[in-house]
């Protein structure tokens, strides 16, 4: 159905374009003026005027459609008194019916009521969209065509309309920060009607297992996220621990050490290391770094589980390194050529300017890398749900199998989601927390690498 | 006296330091090679487990084509021939395997054989139907059981009770080896068949076409917001409060973790909207979403790359600015634009999280027709075979991670040949 409108919008506009172009050649030719802009401009201002009004309605068809209908479909549903409807199944149930006739049988005769309800009415509504597409698309074409004046000046309007277009443009990233902002707290929001923050952020309990259907038997849920948050806390510092030195000597090694080929080979490289999808790692830590853990964990004694904390730190680190070295090499390469003169100038070598020049000097820049760095490896998602376990244990042994925020997240919302289930809310409450977390590293990442930077600009 | 200690002091601390400078480049020279060595030794991970799955295991199976058993004449039509009773043939064929079976053993053979046995002997005889009434010897697909036995991917040594294949069949095994009844050919279901709950018959084919469905949302979404977004912060914005504000936004939701993406495409996308689930349309506009800071700092880039001399040439002869900005600026930009947005696609393809969060991890068997239809996504069918408890899916895996590579490795090389191209230095 929104295939083939697009098709009659392309039509449409096709041919408004034309119109505008041959109307107002005729009405400049019956005045004897000529038009105060190229005919083009006009044709376009009838073409944005019939595609406007006409994307309106697609948009709005595509977004309320459903739910309109859903709404009307579930308020005439000849409810059976004493029986319990879940009104998400039901309406899963109806439109299966109605979509595939041949699982009618065995359905209750309300159900199929409602499914041919629900059909007639799916009827209606695209048939009034086809006509109001064409209405609107005339509509905006005849207010336009009033305008194909030679006196009009067409190429001012529409370069003020492509202005609004450029403004709505670089207005989708605001609204992507809202739509965030406001989806996380608004389910947060349900979450902590249920289950009190004080509860959330500092209890040690994490077992979310509340019973989604009827019949369902679970232990009473309980939502204590320290755990998780500890995990998370524990992954990060070991991914942390192989990434950090290994990324900052690589990044002095390329930046002071090494010739104009290595760096021209290494580069490249390393980017390779950062473009990998992060489900390979997860993949690699599962297939080949999980079991290493696990066998010299036994070879020294440590009964380490098949998931654990250090096998998913480990390759997170791994993933990290590209991103710490790039980006320390870049700020160990703006610290001014004065300073490692004078350093080397008074006789210190090259270890020592590094040491005690350069490195203090960059100090600021490498740790907004880290912040970063940091900021990644929290939110980092498929290693951890590969590698790492979903058991919440609060614990500090990296051969233990521990859990993050991310993989809460994933476990919550994989299977069954019941949007009246805190089971399934806690996965945004636990967003909520990742995305503030990572949002205030950020900024304050960014602030010291922009202090850092003007200082020496 | 006092000279020559001092001296040797100066002559045994200069030695120390200069061993602490040759250390400290090696240890930097040591990091640097780590690292890299990890690199290698992640792709040979990933080859050495993922070339066995291009290749799969047939087994000769010899059918007989008996028209009463098939319920068919010869002058049956084509939609008849479709109904033949197939199953038959193959449950003849197998008891007929090996001469003299009891019927238990017969149970174990049908073990060897693959779901899709009947499927195949099936379209062995749509397509030769001449051979009705004939013994015909067909190469069919073992089951994945047989095929990582002989890839030697499964082990024999381990006791009986945990092994997939008993002893018995094991030795069935070891005898259609020796008889030459069984070989390994080129897997072509991995490139042509949708997921299966059965190793042997799983394919990319369907994540694959997902993925591609996916990067055209994307692609169609982002790309003329991108450069919209980019031309105006670029070149018409005033410097005011609310311009920084969207530039700070578009800095800091470049960090945002793509799982926070998800839970918007989630919250938003689905439920407030009520877009399909599943589908590569929502799977790609929020990978839209997430890319799209991305795209936007390499579209600025090469537009602020465009020297201003070309933009004040044309207003010189009386272009007003849209015109000297959509008419010179852009169309020179255009190539590292599209360089920005290739690099931002082949992020969204190997991102995996927040496809899982919109419900694109479903198991679909089929191959997607189009951007609303329920279709895994590559990355997510990796995970799912990495997930998987079935010793075959773990070769589909890594060789689906080879697919994801080569596409990865094909797009980055477009944008460094497009880069190389057409970037104009001025």
């Amino acid at each position: 159905m929104f295939f083939w409108s697009l098709v009659l919008i392309a039509v449409g506009i096709f041919s408004s374009f034309i119109y505008g172009r041959s109307r107002i050649k005729l009405n400049s030719k019956k005045q004897g003026t000529k038009s105060k802009s190229l005919p083009n401009y006009y044709a376009q201002y009838v073409l944005m005027w019939c595609l406007f009004p006409a994307l309106i309605v697609y948009f709005s068809w595509a977004i309320f459609q459903e739910q309109i209908i859903q709404n009307i479909v579930i308020s005439n549903f000849e409810f059976i008194e004493g029986a319990v409807y879940n009104e998400g199944l039901l309406l899963a149930e109806i439109r299966n019916v109605a979509n595939n006739p041949s699982f009618a049988d065995g359905k209750s005769i309300e159900i199929i009521n409602a499914a041919s309800h629900y059909s007639s009415l799916k009827q209606i509504s695209q048939i009034s969209f086809y006509t109001s597409i064409i209405i609107m698309m005339l509509l905006g074409a005849l207010y336009a065509s009033q305008k194909l004046k030679p006196e009009f000046h067409a190429q001012h309007t529409i370069e003020k309309y492509i202005q609004y277009i450029l403004i709505f443009c670089s207005s989708v990233a605001i609204f992507t920060t809202l739509g965030i902002v406001f989806s996380l707290i608004f389910e947060s929001l349900r979450f902590f009607a249920e289950v009190s923050i004080s509860e959330f952020l500092f209890s040690t309990e994490w077992y979310p297992f509340i019973p989604i259907r009827e019949g369902q038997t679970a232990a009473e849920g309980s939502f204590g996220a320290v755990p998780i948050f500890a995990g998370t806390f524990l992954v990060m510092v070991v991914a942390m621990c192989v990434a950090a030195p290994l990324g900052l000597l690589t990044a002095i090694y390329l930046a002071e050490y090494a010739s104009q080929r290595v760096r021209k080979t290494v580069k490249p490289l390393l980017e390779i290391l950062a473009g990998i999808p992060t489900i390979v790692y997860g993949f690699f830590a599962f297939v080949s770094v999980a079991p290493f853990v696990k066998a010299f964990g036994q070879s020294i004694g440590i009964d380490a589980s098949p998931t654990s904390a250090l096998a998913a730190g480990m390759v997170m680190g791994v993933m990290i390194i590209p991103f710490i070295s790039s980006l320390s090499d870049d700020v160990i390469n703006s610290v001014p050529q004065s300073l490692r003169e004078a350093s080397l100038g008074i006789g210190a070598n090259k270890a020592e300017t590094i040491k005690k020049v350069i490195l203090p000097a960059a100090l600021p820049g490498i740790v907004g890398a880290f912040l970063l760095a940091i900021s990644r490896a929290i939110g980092e998602t498929m290693i951890v749900v590969v590698a790492a376990g979903t058991a919440p244990n609060l614990t500090g042994n990296p051969f233990e199998n521990v859990t993050t925020v991310t993989v809460q997240i994933v476990v919550a919302l994989i299977g069954d989601q019941e949007f009246d289930n805190p089971r399934t809310l806690s996965a945004f409450a636990l967003g909520l927390v990742l995305f503030v977390i990572t949002l205030f590293l950020n900024i304050i990442a960014l602030q010291i690498v922009k202090r850092y930077r003007e200082r020496y600009e | 006296m006092n000279n020559s200690i001092a001296k040797e002091k100066i002559v045994s601390l200069r030695k120390k330091r200069s061993l602490e400078d040759i250390r400290f480049k090696y240890y930097g020279f040591t990091a640097m090679c780590l690292s890299l060595a990890v690199l290698v030794f992640l792709l040979y991970t990933i080859f050495s487990k993922g070339y066995t799955a291009f290749q799969k295991t047939i087994v000769l199976l010899e059918v007989d084509y008996n028209q009463e058993v098939l319920k068919l004449t010869p002058e049956s039509s084509d939609e008849e021939m479709e109904k033949g009773k197939f199953f038959r043939v193959k449950k003849q064929a197998i008891e007929n395997f090996f001469p003299d079976l009891s019927k238990s053993d017969i149970k174990l053979i049908k073990k060897l054989f693959s779901i899709n046995v009947d499927n195949e002997i099936k379209d062995y005889f749509l397509e030769n139907p001449e051979v009705i009434n004939t013994k015909q010897q067909i190469w069919v697909t073992a089951h994945s059981d047989v095929d990582q036995l002989l890839k030697g991917n499964s082990r024999r040594d381990v006791p009986e009770d945990r092994r997939k294949l008993n002893d018995i069949q094991l030795s069935y095994v070891d005898q259609l080896v020796e008889e030459n009844r069984v070989k390994q050919v080129f897997n072509n279901f991995f490139f042509t068949k949708a997921d299966s709950r059965h190793p042997e018959i799983a394919g990319v084919a369907g994540s694959f076409m997902g993925s591609l469905f996916t990067l055209f949302t994307v692609f169609i979404l982002s790309f003329p917001i991108a450069i919209g977004a980019s031309v105006y912060l670029e070149e018409f914005a005033p410097k005011n409060r609310i311009t920084e504000l969207i530039e700070v936004n578009i800095s800091n939701l470049a960090a945002v973790p793509s799982i926070v993406f998800g839970l918007l495409g989630l919250g938003v996308l689905l439920n407030v909207f009520g877009l399909p689930r599943s589908t590569p349309l929502v799977g790609g506009s929020v990978l839209a979403l997430m890319t799209l800071p991305t795209i936007i700092i390499a579209c600025r880039a090469s537009l602020k790359a465009v020297p201003p001399s070309i933009k004040e040439g044309a207003l010189a002869v009386g272009a007003t600015k849209t015109q000297a900005v959509f008419h010179h600026v852009v169309p020179l930009a255009l190539p590292g634009t599209l360089t920005g947005t290739i690099i931002g696609l082949a992020q969204a393809l190997g991102e995996t999280a927040p496809l899982i969060m919109i419900g694109m991890i479903a198991f679909i068997p089929n191959i997607p027709t189009g951007l609303t239809e329920p279709s895994a996504a590559l990355p997510v069918q990796i995970y799912l075979w990495v997930e998987s408890a079935e010793r075959g899916f773990q070769e589909k895996s890594a060789a689906a991670i080879m697919v994801i590579l080569i596409f990865l490795f094909m797009m980055n090389a477009i944008a460094v040949f497009l880069r190389n191209r057409f970037e104009r230095k001025w």
